[in-house]
């Protein structure tokens, strides 16, 4: 029975005990490292229970921030940083403002005549303004007349006026042969008639102005629908106005009709529908018994600047025409 | 005051003025926006010395105040989550693997460093995205972060050297196991 014993106890059984190798149990301030032997727990390494318990702040502190509780704290870290970092940014603004030192006398030289030139750019187009208000009135009215009438336009601008001591009547345009504008076409304003093209050159035309002497626009009255023919006094001002001579001179028309141009639609030189001006008076010549119908033209003459010449649909030139329907093509 | 009041108190002086000179003077010569992250290198220099456990608990306190002071604009909370994992991980690293003063080499401080500020601007980007705070794409993002990390990088030798050897002066006699 002695084989079936429990191992000896005693001193005996100490001195046995100890050859055994002792069970690896990591307990109180020991634990294992990766070798798997025990060893002292380094005071310093981080606690798990420390590390959940931070995360679980950072998760609470972004939770409270979704209220407004959090808005104290931030306006008192505001009142203590802020001016704490005005004062860094001030002391560090003489280092900081280095770079700027090694510009040199040229690049500033070069950048004040960039900033003077675009000064005066801007001064420019600012004196302009009105200038350019009005431009754009009269390209307005001159679509708009383009969709009453019906014609295909191109846009010039009147850049000269002939003297007074030739005595005739006429005005350059800068829109030449390059732009589709041939001799015997129709100038018109956003008013009303202008003249007819004289000649063309590559780059500019000769408008005779149906204010002058010479020019006879064939002309019906409004109202009645009688024809005459519209002469030219020679004078520019609104006083002088124009001689409507009709054919029946038995009809007298209404003061305040219209008068417009008379045509077969697209023939030279004057096409149908263009206004030309209102009836103002008319007067009674003894010696021929005839009347002469004073007419008013629309057009201030003293003061032209875009006009459109009448061009056949479809012309391609220079510049965008205005089309029939108003569109700019 | 103890040596430990005075060790905390020399640490959240140096956060502060990391804090000041991050927000106030780095912005003049940031690279695309990104600034050094010098809260983090602190945070890292202060693990380093004194273990994880002070660390962890430096990097959340000076993620708090990163997350309170202006021009701060996002959830509080988020650097300090980030912050707390950069002392956790900057503390794993072993002191015996230096030399006889506790000094780890110079290069296991810069990998120390590099890893640190991967985690750390990571973790914010990612806790950004699950907050659905920041409109940033992924690109972009990896582009601060690979930024971010080159600034760390270079600005460690000019931080962490006196930084470290400050903390180790300061640190609270303890009876080694």
């Amino acid at each position: 029975m002695a084989l079936l014993s429990p191992p000896p106890r005693g001193s005996l059984g100490k001195s046995l005990g100890t050859l055994a190798p002792r069970t690896a149990q990591p307990f109180g301030s020991e634990g294992l490292n990766r070798r798997g032997s025990l060893q002292p727990k380094d005071p310093r390494s981080p606690k798990r229970s420390t590390l959940v318990a931070l995360i679980l702040a950072s998760a609470t502190l972004a939770t409270l921030d979704q209220t407004p509780v959090l808005d104290p704290v931030r306006s008192i870290a505001g009142d203590v940083f802020g001016p704490a970092e005005s004062a860094v940014s001030t002391v560090a603004r003489p280092f900081t403002d280095i770079p700027g030192w090694f510009d040199s006398r040229d690049k500033l030289r070069g950048d004040i005549a960039d900033l003077k030139t675009q000064n005066a750019e801007l001064r420019r187009q600012l004196r302009a303004t009105d200038f350019g208000r009005n431009r754009l009135e009269e390209y307005d009215g001159l679509t708009r007349s383009a969709e009453t009438l019906g014609y295909t336009l191109v846009p010039a601008r009147v850049v000269a006026y002939g003297e007074a001591q030739s005595f005739t009547r006429t005005v350059t345009i800068d829109a030449g042969t390059d732009a589709g504008v041939t001799a015997d076409m129709t100038v018109v304003a956003a008013d009303g008639l202008v003249g007819r093209v004289l000649r063309a050159t590559r780059t500019s035309a000769t408008v005779l102005l149906i204010a002058d002497a010479s020019s006879v626009v064939g002309g019906r009255v409004g109202s009645s629908m009688q024809v005459g023919f519209v002469h030219g006094t020679g004078g520019l001002s609104a006083q002088d106005g124009l001689d409507l001579e009709l054919v029946d001179q038995s009809v007298a028309p209404v003061k305040g009709d219209t008068v417009v141009t008379w045509g077969d639609g697209q023939a030279a030189p004057y096409v149908a529908g263009v206004p030309i001006g209102k009836v103002t008076g008319v007067f009674a010549s003894v010696r021929d018994s005839s009347r002469t119908v004073r007419v008013q033209p629309y057009v201030d003459f003293g003061a032209l600047d875009v006009v459109g010449v009448v061009v056949p649909a479809g012309t391609k030139g220079d510049r965008a025409v205005i089309g029939p329907d108003g569109k700019l093509g | 005051m103890t040596q430990g009041g005075l060790r905390g108190a020399v640490v959240a002086l140096l956060v502060v003025v990391a804090l000041l000179l991050q927000v106030s003077v780095f912005d003049h010569v940031a690279w695309d926006g990104v600034v050094p992250d010098l809260v983090l290198l602190v945070v890292v220099a202060g693990a380093l010395v004194s273990g994880g456990q002070f660390g962890m608990v430096l990097g959340f306190c000076a993620g708090v105040l990163l997350d309170v002071v202006p021009p701060a604009d996002h959830t509080v909370g988020r650097w300090a989550l980030a912050l707390l994992l950069v002392g956790y991980v900057a503390g794993q690293v072993r002191p015996e693997s230096g030399d006889q003063r506790g000094r780890p080499p110079a290069m296991t401080v810069v990998a120390t460093v590099a890893g640190c500020s991967f985690v750390g601007t990571s973790v914010f980007a990612l806790s950004g995205l699950l907050l659905h705070e920041d409109g940033a794409g992924t690109g972009s993002m990896l582009q601060v972060v690979g930024i971010g990390l080159v600034w760390d990088v270079l600005l460690t030798p000019l931080v962490l050297p006196w930084t470290m050897a400050l903390l180790r002066r300061l640190q609270p006699e303890r009876v080694r196991a």
